[in-house]
């Protein structure tokens, strides 16, 4: 690789990275902005105007904290796990792409750090292994609650990570490639070409299962502040507890792109060709990227402040009897149509 | 024969959950819209409704003599008992012989009930609407009887609270 290539490279993760940790803490604003909305008050706004350096000031407050390590625990993983729980967070977003190709220096930038070949299987891998980093907090904290919350998660993960992947499996079915690039290219065009109007069900699938990948509400189930104290990040304190907070943050965002990109178009401007209106098109491109990630992000805070968290037995019986089947109903359905049409 | 009560049976619709979430969703966006409820109390401050019972003052007649005339009616009602007068010989000419020299209320002890007010027969003591008075050692909260007037000085005009919202910061 030439030396203009590893520069073009270098600056793209370099924007990635600080554009996720710039929404995570847009997020943390956000995320207490709105609760207060929602619930008729005001929220943090004393910290600069309307309150937008309160994430800065949390996150000095977290650094100045006493990092308290408990007697007991098991402390090579309980200082690793924070670090696994966060690390796969970031590193998830490598290859979503959120823009078309741009020209520069006379040659075609793809606005994507890496177009992985296997992109879905990539961030399904990554998500998963961010699950280890709850289940290890929960370990090596020595703490009962700490266990459960992170045997919770596990659970979990297996009763949704199925019905996740199989809905996924219905747009890869669609598109015939694991490549994110081609799942976006193949929903070019106009509103309907979206997969989310190809594949309503897989969609819907897919957004419940997110809230469950992500431990947001209604599925919390490892957190539980009224049953688990606080779940796996009980015994953590400081900038610990502060990487396992980014994390959840940088895991929704992730979830937001991933469900933009899969069900929504990508980075897609629906009547509007981006590639011929070059760095103009390139921009309308990522802004509408932006827009949409914004959507769901915004839905992710609404529905935790609207609905109820769901029982252990209901989640899995939604998992295992509700979803699966259905994903699988979905599956059979699409592919169904694609032979038939290839028959035809 | 007992009352046969019907549990609701949930039909398909219900069943589905989505239109149920959607409705709850909208529920919170629309508060997400409301007005919002907080006052900023230092800055902005609570106008309680008329009929408030806060702190007392003492009034006055309009050529500044003070309407008390010491009657301990006020003293005598108190279920708290947190009054105290020392009555005297008035130094104005106007037929009431008697005016209070010490006139003290224990803010700790009072339960702000109403009655001293009640009881009054010149409605000299009221109660106004301030609420928001506090003092680092409990000798400050007995208020005496220059206090009092004082009280009656800043809550005379009826408007003690918007005024102080007008000069405060603006709502943020």
């Amino acid at each position: 690789m030439d030396l203009l290539g590893f520069i073009i490279i270098l600056v793209k993760v370099l924007v990635v990275f600080a554009g996720t940790m710039l929404t995570v803490l847009i997020m943390i604003y956000a995320e207490r902005r709105v609760s207060a909305f929602i619930q008729g008050r005001l929220g943090p706004n004393r910290v600069g105007p309307k309150g937008i350096f309160q994430p800065l000031a949390d996150g000095i407050k977290f650094l100045m904290k006493e990092d308290i390590i408990p007697a007991g625990v098991d402390k090579p993983i309980f200082i690793l796990a924070p670090a696994i729980l966060l690390i796969p967070a970031l590193m998830t977003f490598a290859v979503i792409p959120f823009g078309s190709d741009i020209t520069l220096f006379g040659r075609q930038i793809p606005l994507q750090v890496a177009d992985v070949n296997v992109g879905i299987l990539y961030i399904l891998a990554l998500t998963s292994i961010g699950v280890y980093g709850i289940v290890l907090a929960g370990w090596s904290s020595n703490s009962k609650y700490s266990l459960l919350g992170g045997l919770r998660s596990s659970a979990q993960l297996i009763s949704y990570e199925l019905a996740m992947g199989l809905a996924v499996v219905s747009i890869i079915l669609l598109s015939g490639s694991l490549k994110l690039n081609d799942i976006v290219g193949d929903q070019q065009g106009h509103f309907l070409s979206w997969n989310v109007f190809k594949q309503p069900l897989a969609f819907l699938i897919f957004l419940v299962a997110v809230y469950a990948e992500t431990n947001r509400l209604p599925f919390d189930l490892s957190e539980a502040e009224q049953e688990l104290v606080g779940g796996y990040h009980t015994e953590y304190s400081s900038m610990k507890f502060a990487m396992f907070f980014m994390a959840e943050y940088a895991n929704m965002i992730t979830a937001a792109a991933l469900t933009v990109t899969l069900f929504f178009g990508g980075w897609d401007v629906p009547f509007v060709n981006e590639a011929a209106l070059g760095l103009w098109g390139a921009m309308l491109s990522v802004t509408s990227f932006i827009l949409k990630m914004g959507f769901f992000l915004f839905l992710f805070i609404w529905v935790r402040w609207t609905f109820p968290r769901f029982r252990y037995d209901q989640l899995m019986r939604l998992g295992w009897k509700v979803m699966l089947p259905l994903a699988l109903f979905n599956i059979f359905l699409t592919a169904g149509y694609l032979t038939f049409k290839a028959v035809i | 024969m007992g009352l046969v009560i019907k549990s609701y049976e949930p039909t398909f619709w219900d069943k589905l959950y989505f239109p149920a979430l959607i409705k709850g969703l909208m529920v919170t966006l629309r508060y997400f819209f409301k007005r919002k409820i907080t006052i900023q109390y230092p800055d902005e401050k609570h106008i309680p409704p008329d009929g408030y019972r806060g702190l007392h003052r003492l009034n006055k007649y309009e050529d500044g003599r003070i309407r008390c005339v010491a009657c301990d009616m006020c003293a005598a009602a108190c279920p708290a008992d947190c009054i105290e007068i020392d009555p005297g010989p008035a130094p104005w000419d106007d037929g009431k012989e008697r005016y209070p020299v010490k006139f003290e209320i224990d803010l700790l002890t009072c339960i702000f009930c109403g009655f001293c007010e009640m009881a009054c027969p010149e409605e000299a003591i009221e109660l106004t609407e301030i609420y928001d008075f506090s003092a680092y050692t409990r000798e400050d909260l007995i208020i005496d009887r220059e206090g009092l007037l004082d009280v009656y000085e800043m809550t005379k005009d009826q408007n003690y609270y918007s005024r102080q919202n007008k000069n405060g910061k603006p709502k943020i």
